[in-house]
C-alpha cells in the first residue's frame, strides 16, 4: 500500500521548482521594464551625442536654412511657445468648467450620460482625425487659415479630455463635508465652487494640464494635416511692432501668422535624404525631448507631492 | 453674500430687498450653470464636428468614386492620371504594422503588468510607474526618428536585405510606444481582483506565479482583453512613426519587411503636398480619415463593451 503522504524529497523538489519559476518570471519582468528605461536613455543619449555639434546658442537664434550647418530652430521654438499659449488659454478654462459642471452640477440623466460617453470616446480618437476636423472647420469653414490660432485650438480640443478627466478626479477627491460647510453658511453652488472646490482642486488640475500640454507639444500629425508650412524664416509680428512704412502690428496679429513648431521641424529634417540634416534633427529632437520630459517630470513630482501633503 | 449680513433685518423693505437679491442671485446662478454646461457641451460639438466634416467630404468623394471600387480595388493611386482608389492597400499597411506592434506590446505589457501587480514591492512600483509614464509621453515624431535612424540600421545588421523603410521597424517601435498603455490598463484590471482570491490560492500551496497565471489573470481577463483591444485602436491611429520610418509608397502587402503606406501616413503625405480645397485628392484624405475613424471606433466600442460585459462582480 503506497504511503498517503508523498515523500519529502519530491515535495522539496516541487517547491524549489516553483520558486525557481517565480524568480525567472521576476527577472523577465525586470528586464522588460529595463527595456523601457533603456529606450528612453538610448533616445536622449543618441540625440544628444549626434546633435552635440549643433547644440550651441546659434542653433536657438537662427532660422531654418537650406544649408544644414547654418539652420536653427528660432521660428520653431517661438512657434511652439505661442501655439502652447493659445492651447492652454483655450483648454484650461473649457476643461475646468466642463469638469466642474459634470461633478458638481450635472443631474444623472441621458444628457450627462451622452457627454460622459462622448468624452471617453474622444480621448481614444486618433490625433490625425483632429487634424482633419480642424482642416474642415477652422481652416476652411471659419476661414482662420493655417495660423497659430488654428493650431492652438486644434491642440486644445485634442487635450480637452485629459483636462476634463483630471479636473473631475481632483474635484471628486474633495470630501463632501467641505461643500456642506460652505452651503451651511449660505453660499450658493457657484460660490462653493469658486471659493472652495476649484481652489482645492487646482493642484490636480494643474497636473492634468501639464500632462496635456506635454502631449500637445509633441503632436505632429494634426498640425501637418492642417497644412502648416515647414519652411518659415520669419517670426510672428510682435504686438505694436513696426511692419513697413508707418504701420504697426495689432495686438493680436500674431494669432493669424503662419508658423512652424518643434516637432514639424524635427520631421522635416528627419525626412530629408541629406545626412547632414540628421544632425539637425537630432539636436532639435533633443531639445523637444528635454521640453517634454521636464514637463512630465514636473507633473509626476506634483502628483507625488500632492499625495504626501493632502490628507483630508 | 456679505450684503445679507450688512443689511439690517428690520422694516418691510428689508424683506423685499432680500427677495429681489435672491431673484438676482438665482438668475446669476443659473446663468453660470448654463455657461458651465456649454463648456461641457463643447466635447459633444467636437464629435459632431468630426462626424460632419468626415461624412460630408466623404459623400462628395463617393459621388465620384463608387463605394464598391473603394472597398475592392487592389491599387491606391489617387494622384496619378490612371487613378485607383482601393482602400485595402492602405488598410493592409495599417494591419501589418499594428500586428507587429501588438506582437511587441501585448507580451511585454502583460508581463510588466503581472510583475508590477503581483511581484513588485512598493519601491519598485514607485520607480517603475513614472518610467512607464515618461516612455508613454515621448513625442511620436521622436519615436519615428528612433525607428528610422537607430532601429532600422540595427535590424539591417541582422537582416541585410531589409530596406531603409519598413513596416517592421516602424511596428516594433510602435509596440514599445504602446507598452505603457497596455501595462497600466492591465495592471488596473489585476489590482481590482480581490485579495481573498489570491489568499485562497496561496493557502492551497500555490506559488506566486501559479496564482498570478491561474487565478489573477483569468479573474482579470476582461480587463486584459479590453487593454489589448484599446491598444489595437492606438496602433491603428498612430501616424508619425509610420510616416517617418515605413515609407509612404502605397502597396498591397502582408510582408512586414517591406515599405508601405498606411491610412494615417497617406493623410500626412497628402497634407504635405499642396492640394487645392475641393479637389478629388483633397477629398480622399477625408474618405481615408472616415475609414480610420470607423476602424478605431469599432475597437473602442468592443474594448469598452468587454470591460463592462465581463466585469466580474466580487
Amino acid at each position: 500500500m503506497p504511503s498517503p503522504l508523498p515523500d519529502a524529497g519530491r515535495v522539496r523538489a516541487l517547491i524549489a521548482r516553483g520558486k525557481l519559476k517565480d524568480t525567472l518570471f521576476q527577472a523577465v519582468g525586470i528586464v522588460f521594464l529595463a527595456v523601457g528605461l533603456l529606450v528612453i536613455f538610448l533616445l536622449v543619449g543618441d540625440m544628444a551625442i549626434r546633435g552635440a555639434a549643433r547644440l550651441n546658442p546659434d542653433f536657438f537664434t537662427h532660422f531654418a536654412s537650406r544649408r544644414a550647418a547654418q539652420a536653427g530652430i528660432l521660428s520653431a521654438w517661438v512657434g511652439t511657445l505661442l501655439v502652447m499659449l493659445v492651447t492652454a488659454l483655450a483648454a484650461v478654462p473649457l476643461g475646468v468648467a466642463a469638469g466642474v459642471y459634470l461633478e458638481e452640477y450635472a443631474r444623472r440623466n441621458w444628457m450627462t450620460e451622452i457627454i460622459e460617453i462622448n468624452i471617453s470616446n474622444l480621448a481614444a480618437v486618433p490625433s490625425i482625425i483632429y487634424g482633419l476636423l480642424s482642416l474642415g472647420v477652422f481652416v476652411y469653414a471659419l476661414g482662420l487659415g493655417q495660423s497659430i490660432l488654428t493650431a492652438g485650438l486644434t491642440l486644445a480640443l485634442l487635450i480637452l479630455p485629459i483636462v476634463i478627466v483630471s479636473t473631475r478626479e481632483a474635484v471628486r477627491a474633495i470630501p463632501e463635508s467641505i461643500r456642506e460647510a460652505s452651503m451651511a453658511v449660505g453660499a450658493t453652488r457657484w460660490q462653493t465652487c469658486r471659493h472652495h472646490i476649484i481652489p482645492y482642486a487646482m493642484p490636480g488640475v494643474l497636473t492634468g494640464v501639464i500632462i496635456g500640454l506635454a502631449r500637445a507639444i509633441g503632436e505632429t500629425a494634426p498640425i501637418i494635416t492642417v497644412g502648416a508650412l515647414t519652411f518659415i524664416a520669419f517670426l510672428p509680428p510682435m504686438p505694436f511692432a513696426e511692419i513697413g512704412a508707418g504701420d504697426r502690428a495689432g495686438l493680436f496679429d500674431w494669432l493669424m501668422s503662419p508658423f512652424t513648431v518643434m516637432p514639424i521641424q524635427v520631421f522635416n529634417w528627419t525626412s530629408r535624404p541629406d545626412p547632414a540634416f540628421e544632425v539637425n534633427a537630432a539636436a532639435a529632437g533633443f531639445v523637444l525631448m528635454v521640453m517634454v520630459l521636464s514637463m512630465n517630470g514636473v507633473a509626476i513630482w506634483l502628483r507625488y507631492k500632492m499625495r504626501k501633503n493632502i490628507k483630508w | 453674500m456679505q450684503g445679507d449680513f450688512a443689511q439690517p433685518a428690520s422694516g418691510r423693505h428689508a424683506g423685499g430687498g432680500r427677495l429681489a437679491r435672491n431673484v438676482m442671485r438665482n438668475l446669476g446662478e443659473s446663468g453660470i450653470e448654463m455657461l458651465l454646461f456649454a463648456a461641457a457641451a463643447v466635447s459633444v460639438l467636437t464629435t459632431l464636428g468630426i462626424v460632419y466634416v468626415l461624412v460630408s467630404e466623404s459623400i462628395n468623394f463617393f459621388g465620384r468614386v463608387p463605394l464598391l471600387d473603394f472597398l475592392t480595388d487592389t491599387q491606391w493611386t489617387p494622384l496619378f492620371y490612371d487613378a485607383h482608389f482601393g482602400i485595402m492597400v492602405l488598410v493592409s499597411g495599417t494591419a501589418v504594422s499594428s500586428l507587429v506592434a501588438l506582437a511587441v506590446a501585448v507580451p511585454m505589457g502583460t508581463v510588466i503588468a503581472i510583475y508590477l501587480s503581483e511581484f513588485a514591492n512598493s519601491t519598485v512600483r514607485e520607480v517603475a510607474k513614472p518610467v512607464l509614464e515618461l516612455l508613454g509621453g515621448i513625442p511620436t515624431i521622436v519615436f519615428g526618428y528612433f525607428a528610422l535612424l537607430m532601429v532600422t540600421p540595427a535590424l539591417q545588421r541582422i537582416f541585410p536585405r531589409l530596406p531603409g523603410f519598413s513596416l517592421l521597424s516602424a511596428g516594433l517601435v510602435m509596440g514599445v510606444m504602446i507598452v505603457p498603455y497596455v501595462a497600466s490598463l492591465s495592471e488596473d484590471a489585476m489590482r481590482a481582483v480581490p485579495m481573498s482570491l489570491r489568499e485562497g490560492s496561496y493557502g492551497m500551496g500555490a506559488t506566486r506565479l501559479h496564482t498570478a497565471l491561474h487565478v489573477v489573470v483569468p479573474a482579470a481577463f476582461s480587463g486584459l482583453a479590453a487593454s489589448y483591444v484599446l491598444a489595437i485602436s492606438r496602433a491603428v491611429g498612430e501616424t508619425m512613426i509610420l510616416a517617418v520610418a515605413a515609407g509612404m509608397r502605397p502597396s498591397l502587402t502582408w510582408n512586414p519587411a517591406e515599405p508601405a503606406a498606411t491610412i494615417t501616413s497617406y493623410i500626412v503625405q497628402v497634407a504635405l503636398g499642396d492640394l487645392p480645397h475641393g479637389s478629388l485628392g483633397y477629398q480622399t484624405i477625408f474618405a481615408a480619415g472616415l475609414t480610420l475613424l470607423l476602424i478605431t471606433l469599432v475597437f473602442n466600442i468592443l474594448g469598452q463593451w468587454l470591460r463592462r460585459k465581463f466585469r466580474e462582480n466580487y
